[in-house]
């Protein structure tokens, strides 16, 4: 037996008045997208369901990439059949059979979409039901608390069949709520932080800073697989790479070391605004979490923040570490995140950062020195991937394995 | 030349062996380094782990490089014994373990160890209810063979690891060196904590090895040092042996597809034919057993004189097991089916490969044929 489709309930979204529509489109793309590489594969979205007709399509291959797509409460495959009582009762019994242990209970829960059928939804259970008693042994029937429950839904064009419901992502399709740029370092927390903010349906875009010979090709591979892992429960990510080296020196040139940590933080966040208005984004979106680390002080915060009116969003803000940990196991980015290669917020920090920078101080130091000119050369030079779910840099192993 | 001992070493996969060229001559910086030239190396170690994990249907993090099957082998037990003693200091195996499980066991012994061996049925099978009896609120691992060396008896792995699955405290390690490839095993649905591989066995490069760890199992490591590996295996990688490992488990998998039933088919034809051979008795069960293993002996006969005459016509098979067929002992797992001591000294051990035919089975056998009447002659007027 073969699923034909695979039946999608939404979950935040049915709660939404007008703008349901540009929500379930949105997860109708977004699962398209992370499924581009099935060709046989459409999807119809509804008011209050969406079935994507898996064609040629592997089904429990295409079970697995669903549940990290956000604004999914739940899915079910199911097999479709026509209104022929024999047909119906053939593929019910295949769906109860895959679920089925010795000892199990089930029960068969019809439903009639289309009343005119000639068997009402008594006549359909007990049909049903009792050829799948009779094929199977060990099964028992109970209405109250079965372990399988097949449902049947008879409609105009068709009868569903399915037995199965996984948990979705839940969430808000991605994308459904504008664009944020996410500030990825390579550390643990900038992924979650990311994460968190696709849950609420934003797409992100992350940026990153690279300063060559500071910081490796390998910090940069890391930052292009987190995007990678990222891009599982969007389809796609915008990774800017910003060439930084310049930008670093000059601070260290220039400003006291203990507000060098500060004025970087400064440096950063500007060149992040202006990549998010050359990209059409609607805030920032970072890993900080309070009280972690220097720059992550209220104080510090104030000082940083001062550089732009952009709204900053910091989803880990009230977090504990472990808590973050946890997350970054369950998404996968826990890993990647932890190997060892410099990246641009350990190059440079001095001994003693400042734990309680004065914003008059920071903006008199950088004041000697024009680093727009810089800024904006950064902004220009940054270059834009596209990361997905398929890599190219590792392709070029393929002859070796 | 025809090559019966598939069971000892296969010969690599021409395409292995351009792998391991190209890495030792092209990417054969440190993969500890970290310039990009060992960040090159670094990558494919990694490309090559997750080929390895998605073959096997398991985690990237769950698959460990090691040098070799019995390397595999000492750190499951040893690793498992040295981290969990704490918890209990029982361990139980079956008697016809390969060496590199039965040694370590025996080592574990003086440093405060009970081992139990399970013994094995006529075909060479281990009975679950046996461990069932056997395990204690002690028991700290179960340590069982897939396929037998020897005989290539498939042991009802699944079952025990139910058995297991509700004693959370017991590890469960499956030495799988002859399995892989041959018999598919889900490790996770099996309940397998760790499971071992070998390279050469699947016409990949000697040197290499896998262990399988669950996610969650902590291992005691046996090599202190540069902590590659994830710290359970220090050591600089063999970087061109590991990529080869990966490619050698891919085309042996996707060979298997190919030519499983063509090698029943040969072991069929062989069992028949050497059933039909005066004072031939086939040791390996009918049913349950490995594709590729078959063993017999010949009344009267020493193995070792056997494999000396066929020698001389170019074809290569062993007494027992390659490992311990130079210490003139006869094989304990034929004697632990209960086989005679007479027998046991006689007995062969035929293994094939994906790539033996059925011309070269019949070859085999006609030889054989041959052999044993010229020796009987040879050997009745001697006595």
């Amino acid at each position: 037996m073969k699923y034909n489709r695979i039946l999608v309930r939404y979950g935040e979204i049915s709660t939404k008045g007008r703008n349901r529509k540009k929500f379930t489109s949105q997860l109708r793309g977004n699962i398209l997208e992370a499924l581009k590489d099935q060709p046989s594969i459409s999807v119809n979205a509804s008011r209050d369901r969406l079935h994507i007709l898996l064609g040629e399509a592997d089904g429990d291959d295409v079970i697995t990439r669903l549940s990290s797509i956000f604004g999914i409460q739940s899915f079910s495959p199911v097999v479709m059949t026509g209104r022929d009582v024999d047909e119906m009762m053939e593929a019910g019994l295949a769906l109860v059979k895959k679920s089925f242990e010795p000892g199990k209970t089930f029960k068969v829960s019809a439903r009639r979409g289309d009343k005119t059928f000639h068997l009402d939804t008594n006549e359909l259970n007990y049909q049903i039901g009792s050829y799948i008693l009779k094929n199977m042994e060990d099964l028992t029937v109970d209405v109250r608390n079965p372990d399988i429950k097949l449902n049947v839904e008879v409609r105009k064009e068709g009868v569903y069949l399915s037995s199965e419901i996984y948990p979705g992502a839940t969430g808000m399709p991605v994308g459904a709520s504008g664009k944020a740029m996410l500030m990825l370092s390579g550390g643990i927390d900038s992924p979650v932080a990311g994460y968190l903010t696709m849950k609420r349906g934003v797409e992100i875009d992350a940026v990153h800073f690279h300063s060559p010979p500071f910081t490796s090709e390998r910090a940069k591979q890391k930052v292009i697989d987190l995007s990678k892992k990222l891009s599982a429960f969007s389809g796609k990510v915008n990774l800017h790479i910003v060439p930084f080296t310049a930008i670093q020196q000059l601070i260290h040139d220039q400003v006291p070391e203990n507000y060098t940590m500060t004025s970087t933080r400064r440096m950063m966040l500007r060149i992040t605004d202006m990549i998010r208005e050359k990209h059409e984004g609607l805030a920032i979106v970072t890993g900080e979490s309070l009280g972690q680390v220097a720059s992550q002080t209220l104080e510090s915060m104030q000082a940083i923040n001062d550089v732009t009116n952009t709204p900053v969003l910091r989803p880990l803000i009230a977090m504990d570490k472990l808590e973050i940990i946890e997350i970054a196991q369950k998404i996968d980015t826990h890993d990647i995140s932890i190997l060892p290669y410099e990246d641009c917020c350990t190059i440079f920090t001095p001994p003693a950062p400042k734990t309680r920078p004065k914003r008059e101080k920071v903006q008199y130091y950088e004041s000697f020195v024009n680093f727009d000119e810089l800024i904006r050369e950064a902004v220009e030079k940054t270059e834009i991937m596209q990361i997905d779910g398929s890599s190219h840099k590792e392709e070029s192993f393929d002859d070796l394995l | 030349m025809i090559y019966l001992d598939n069971s000892a070493t296969t010969k690599p996969y021409k395409e292995v062996l351009d792998t391991f060229m190209k890495v030792n001559e092209t990417l054969y910086a440190n993969p500890s380094s970290i310039h990009s030239f060992g960040g090159k190396a670094d990558d494919l170690i990694k490309r090559s782990r997750e080929q390895v994990a998605d073959l096997l249907g398991v985690e990237g993090s769950e698959v460990f490089f090691t040098s070799g099957g019995t390397e595999s082998n000492n750190l499951a037990v040893k690793g498992t014994a040295m981290q969990y003693k704490n918890r209990g200091r029982h361990i139980i195996t079956s008697r016809i373990e390969h060496p590199s499980v039965k040694k370590a066991v025996e080592d574990l012994e003086a440093f405060g160890f009970r081992i139990t061996y399970v013994g094995v049925d006529e075909d060479g099978r281990v009975d679950p209810r046996e461990i069932a009896a056997a395990l204690t609120d002690d028991t700290i691992l179960v340590s069982i063979m897939h396929v037998n060396n020897e005989v290539g008896t498939i042991q009802p792995i699944r079952e025990i690891g139910a058995l297991l699955n509700e004693r959370p405290k017991t590890l469960f390690h499956v030495d799988a060196v002859q399995a892989c490839g041959k018999i598919p095993l889900d490790l996770h649905a099996a309940g397998v904590d760790m499971c071992s591989l070998s390279s050469h066995k699947i016409h990949g490069i000697k040197g290499t090895g896998v262990l399988y760890v669950r996610s969650g199992v902590r291992l005691s490591p046996l090599l202190s040092g540069g902590e590659q590996e994830g710290s359970l295996r220090s050591g600089t990688e063999n970087t061109g042996g590991i990529a080869a490992f990966a490619k050698a488990l891919r085309m042996h998998l996707k060979e298997r597809e190919e030519s499983l039933p063509h090698m029943e088919e040969i072991k069929g034809y062989l069992r028949k034919g050497l059933s039909k051979l005066p004072y031939v008795t086939v040791h390996t069960p009918e049913i349950n057993s490995a594709p590729h293993i078959l063993n017999f002996s010949i009344e009267g006969f020493k193995g070792e004189v056997m494999v000396h005459s066929l020698d001389r016509h170019g074809i290569y098979l062993s007494t027992t097991s390659a490992c311990s067929s130079r210490q003139h002992k006869p094989s304990e797992t034929l004697l632990a089916m209960g086989v005679s001591d007479v027998r046991a000294n006689s007995s062969l051990r035929v293994s094939l490969s994906f790539h033996t035919t059925m011309q070269e089975a019949r070859t085999f056998l006609e030889t054989l044929e041959r052999e044993i009447q010229s020796l009987t002659k040879t050997m009745r007027r001697s006595r």
